[in-house]
């Protein structure tokens, strides 16, 4: 019975789709001969390179932007994307200055080249920027139109069957007794029941399923979107600043000037600091003191009283550790480092105090050996001349005399001072920036101190004192006490940042696990007079359970249709179809894809 | 020396012994799976090739596994039940594919080989146990989660590795073929993760005094175990695929090589399980990030600092992401898509040992 079928058995795709609005086919996932049926799996855009243009300025500039908003740029600017982060791995970065001084310092010839293509800042350079700032116009380009066209898909109906069910990738046919009318109701019946949207047309059903995936799939572009906002809101209104402050000392007040650095954002400058301070009281540190792992942290805590405004008057106490910051009149206050600061007095070649305080010296290991300098611009010589002085050396929590500088435990069970003294001009009117903790001696001489090491310096406990030779000045240990370094930081976008990352998942899981599958039931009366159900099932080219799905439809329709007992599956599994329909054409065009047995 | 630590140095002892013993275990894993391949190699079938070019044994192969019967329970509309026979569902292969069907897997049609490979099977399996519980005793004896240096993290990565290719098994897929190029990358995992990576066991660096560490580490480590799996299967599936067109070519099918690759499973299979193992973990790979992100903000105060590791982790996303999209884009699909993966997984590594490694950064925790 050849009258439901429509004209056009020239194995050419018809064109029975359903008002798909304006979306056109899509050439996606072409799967051979399914026309209409086939398309629209996916809102991915058609991937012809088009023919070059010959339509002036305009046809050019649309030329460009379909190249430009085309899976294959949108793929190559990824890869770019990919390939240009890698030299910023490589080489430091601004955000650690230190490091590009001294990769500057020992590549002198290169470093000018590095600085013109601004490898020494990849991630704000401005082809950096060009690879993405493209990337995301190809993607708005991209998401734009492809939400039109799944919400086009929304509202359309599910495509009407091909010709031939058989060409599906999964197929299932049988006869029964049932009628047509009745087997495409119970066909409904269980695609509804199977969360499919379902169309009947006659008696033949479509339905179509798991939109989710393309819902995520655009869900996920669009929190990249969110993702770029997040960071350039990040870029234009942070601010950091770091701060070392020993403890039990006046402490930090939230001012740029008092920062040891401060770098601030385009929307957040030094003038919108909060007012706030605090003290460090002082650093808790515990250290395990046996077996294998003697001497790594167990616990590192700062503990400060602060104050919010400028009144000081009132303070809380807080603590600061690693992974946990505190969050002070709306700005946080991070722990990054920590270390000694020996407490000495200098007195001059005049036997006056010429300094006396804590001097942080920084750690070069885990057992927290330092290194620092006391530097004393305002000594006064025996001949009654200015001369500065500086003292040079290492500190050792846990030291030994005979060991060197070397401090075996982070503890201070043991500390000592490892010193060399020298006088001269330390260099601080030159106008050029010093490092508080680095020495420039080149116009300094040294002192010839009562060395028993060996080496030109003195180690001295607690309360011991260095003479410098001919009364020209002492220095003594008093004491040491502990410093701890902070960021201080304020941030936007951290929230935006966040939604658009779970979103970001969220779309993404929907996007790859979601199959996006169509199922079509046809019930057609043979000439014998029974009925021939024939389902054909339809799945991304990924999907594997959609011979499983039609297998559990067919089982759930088998009871309002069950097969004749010479009509089952088991004599006519692959055949029935042509047997049924008897077009010649069918049986030719199907053998030719050896599609089937 | 107190007895805790005194304890946790026979714990870290124990680790020792029950990753050498797993070692061992593998290696003879390893060899049966030799054996395996070996023994299969002796049962050439004569119509192999005949069957491949024609296409016509997979069609066939598909229509006989449609046909399996499963008989149904069914409530009829009376009430009633009735059995019946669950109707037969003909597939056909998608356009990408060439129609040659899966290979017999690498002992052929050998018994003695088939053997060998339940026997690999089961002495993976033995390794397995043993490496899972080297890793609880490292984690007893540092009393925290056995990942904070990379000695660490590359015995736990392989152990998930491992784990994941025995799941797979125990979920009736077809995968024994990984199996001989999983020994014997575990035994590179371990020989060097002992040899060269190797840590007695320490306490973390408070910055690592997070559960952050529990959630990005282990998401990091079983992301990379399944991208692992997928790059095997690329990189067979680039062979298989040379194979195949050789094949379609006209090319007999003889050789030793050829005779490797006829036990594959075809190159649309090997592609298919390596986008599935991808698409898989990718979110989690997205996740794994996200969450580093989130931990470095509570850490340092920055979400991103493109500090080398964060720059290598989104280098690989990126690849990744590439390569999903590259299945998905006419002319990129299949081999160039492949190599795509490869990269992709590169970097995976390069971020792991490299960075690790030569790159020092804020994530500097190698203990190398
Ligand atoms: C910002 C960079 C981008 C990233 C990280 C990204 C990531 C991804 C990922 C991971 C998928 C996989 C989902 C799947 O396989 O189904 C995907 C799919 C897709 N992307 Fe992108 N994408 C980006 C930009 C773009 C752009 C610029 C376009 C527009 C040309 C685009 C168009 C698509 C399309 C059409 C799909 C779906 C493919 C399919 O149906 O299988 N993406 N994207």
């Amino acid at each position: 019975m050849s009258t439901t079928h429509t004209p056009g058995r020239d194995g050419k795709p018809t064109a029975e789709s359903p008002a798909s609005g304006a979306v056109p086919a899509q050439a996606a996932e072409p799967e051979d001969g399914l026309g209409a049926a086939g398309a629209q799996l996916s809102t991915a855009p058609a991937d012809t390179l088009d023919s070059l243009p010959g339509l002036g300025v305009l046809g050019w500039l649309r030329w460009l932007w379909r190249q430009l908003t085309s899976m294959r740029i949108a793929l190559i600017l990824l890869f770019l994307l990919s390939l240009a982060a890698i030299p910023g791995s490589l080489i430091p970065q601004h955000s650690d200055q230190l490091k590009v001084d001294d990769f500057k310092k020992a590549h002198p010839d290169i470093s000018p080249l590095y600085e013109r293509l601004g490898l020494f800042h990849v991630y704000s350079s401005p082809w950096f920027s060009a690879i993405y700032i493209l990337l995301f116009v190809s993607l708005a380009g991209c998401i734009v139109p492809r939400t039109w066209q799944f919400v086009g898909q929304l509202r359309a109906r599910p495509p009407a069957a091909p010709r031939h069910l058989t060409r599906l990738p999964a197929y299932s046919t049988w006869q029964t007794d049932a009628s047509p009318e009745e087997v495409a109701e119970a066909a409904r019946r269980v695609l509804r029941g199977r969360r499919f949207r379902t169309h009947l047309n006659g008696t033949s059903v479509a339905g179509e399923k798991g939109y989710l995936r393309e819902a995520g799939n655009l869900l996920f572009h669009v929190a990249l979107f969110g993702l770029l906002i997040s960071f350039a809101l990040t870029s234009l209104e942070a601010a950091s600043g770091g701060k070392l402050v020993v403890g039990g000392d006046d402490g930090f007040v939230n001012n740029p000037a008092l920062y040891d650095d401060f770098s601030g954002g385009t929307l957040y400058g030094a003038d919108d600091l909060k007012p706030f301070g605090f003290t460090l009281d002082n650093f808790d540190a515990k250290y395990a003191t046996s077996g294998p792992e003697r001497g790594t942290a167990l616990k590192f805590q700062a503990n400060i009283h602060y104050w919010t405004g400028t009144d000081s008057s009132h303070t809380t106490k807080g603590a600061i550790s690693v992974n946990h910051p505190l969050s002070i009149g709306g700005e946080k206050v991070y722990l990054i480092s920590h270390g000694y600061a020996p407490v000495v007095t200098v007195r001059d070649g005049q036997g006056n105090i010429a300094y006396r305080g804590p001097v942080p010296f920084i750690p070069q290991d885990t057992d927290l050996t330092s290194t620092g300098v006391v530097k004393v611009p305002d000594a006064i010589g025996k001949d009654g001349k200015p001369d500065q002085l500086a003292f040079q050396g290492y500190f050792t929590p846990t030291g030994s005399t005979d060991r060197g500088p070397v401090s075996t435990f982070p503890a201070l069970d043991q500390p000592l001072l490892w010193l060399t003294a020298y006088h001269g001009d330390l260099g601080l009117d030159s106008g050029i920036p010093q490092n508080v903790y680095q020495l420039d001696a080149t116009h300094m001489k040294q002192f010839k101190l009562n060395t028993t090491t060996g080496v030109n310096g003195e180690v001295i406990k607690v309360g011991q004192r260095i003479d410098l030779p001919d009364g020209q000045g002492s220095l003594t240990f008093d004491g040491v006490r502990t410093w701890a370094s902070f960021t201080i930081s304020h941030q936007a976008g951290n929230e935006s940042a966040l939604i658009s990352g779970v979103c970001a998942i969220l779309g993404l899981a929907l996007s790859l696990f979601v199959q996006r599958r169509r199922i079509w039931v046809r019930a057609l009366r043979g000439p014998d007079g029974t009925t021939l159900v024939e389902l054909g099932g339809l799945g991304r080219s990924e999907s594997v359970r959609i011979a499983d799905e039609i297998g559990d439809v067919a089982v759930q329709l088998l009871p309002d249709a069950p097969p004749r007992p010479d009509g089952g599956p088991d004599d006519r599994p692959a055949t029935a179809p042509e047997s049924a329909d008897t077009p010649a054409e069918t049986a030719r065009t199907t053998d030719d894809e050896g599609a089937r047995a | 020396m107190n007895l805790a630590s005194a304890v946790n140095e026979n714990f870290a002892n124990y680790s020792n012994y029950l990753i050498r013993s797993a070692m061992f275990v593998y290696a003879l894993a390893f060899l049966a799976h030799l054996a395996e391949w070996v023994f299969g190699s002796r049962s050439r079938i004569a119509v192999q090739s005949a069957a491949l070019t024609a296409g016509q044994a997979a069609a066939q192969e598909a229509a006989d596994a449609g046909k399996a019967k499963v008989t149904v329970q069914v409530a009829t509309r009376g009430g009633g039940t009735t059995t019946l026979e669950r109707p037969a569902v003909v597939t056909r292969a998608s356009s990408s594919d060439r129609g040659i069907p899966d290979g017999p897997g690498a002992a052929g049609t050998s018994e003695r080989g088939d053997l060998y490979g339940r026997i690999a099977v089961s002495f993976t399996t033995l390794a397995w146990l043993l490496h899972v519980a080297g890793v609880v005793f490292r984690a007893a004896s540092v009393q925290r989660a056995p990942w904070g240096n990379m000695y660490e993290f590359s015995i736990t990565f392989g152990s998930v590795a491992v784990g994941a290719y025995l799941l797979l098994l125990a979920l009736k897929k077809n995968v024994r073929w990984i199996g001989l190029f999983l020994t014997t990358s575990v035994l590179l995992d371990l020989g060097l993760a002992l040899s060269v990576l190797y840590t007695s066991s320490e306490q973390l660096v408070p910055a690592l005094h997070s559960y952050w560490l529990w959630i990005h580490v282990s998401c990091a480590i079983i992301s990379g175990a399944v991208f692992y799996l997928a790059a095997v299967g690329t990189l067979l599936y680039l062979f298989r695929d040379h194979y195949e067109v050789a094949l379609a070519a006209g090319s007999s099918g003889n050789g030793r090589w050829a005779d490797v690759m006829r036990r594959l499973p075809s190159a649309a299979s090997l592609d298919k399980f390596a986008y599935r193992m991808n698409a898989l973990v990718f979110p989690l790979w997205t996740f794994t990030i996200i969450a580093g992100a989130i931990w470095a903000q509570a850490a340092w105060g920055h979400y991103w600092e493109w500090d080398p590791k964060e720059t290598w982790s989104f280098i690989t996303w990126v690849v990744y992401a590439g390569y999903l999209h590259a299945r998905a884009t006419a002319g990129w699909k299949g081999r160039k898509a492949a190599y795509l993966a490869l990269i992709a997984f590169t970097c995976f590594l390069w971020n792991y040992y490299g960075v690790n490694i030569f790159v020092t950064g804020k994530h500097s925790y190698a203990g190398v």
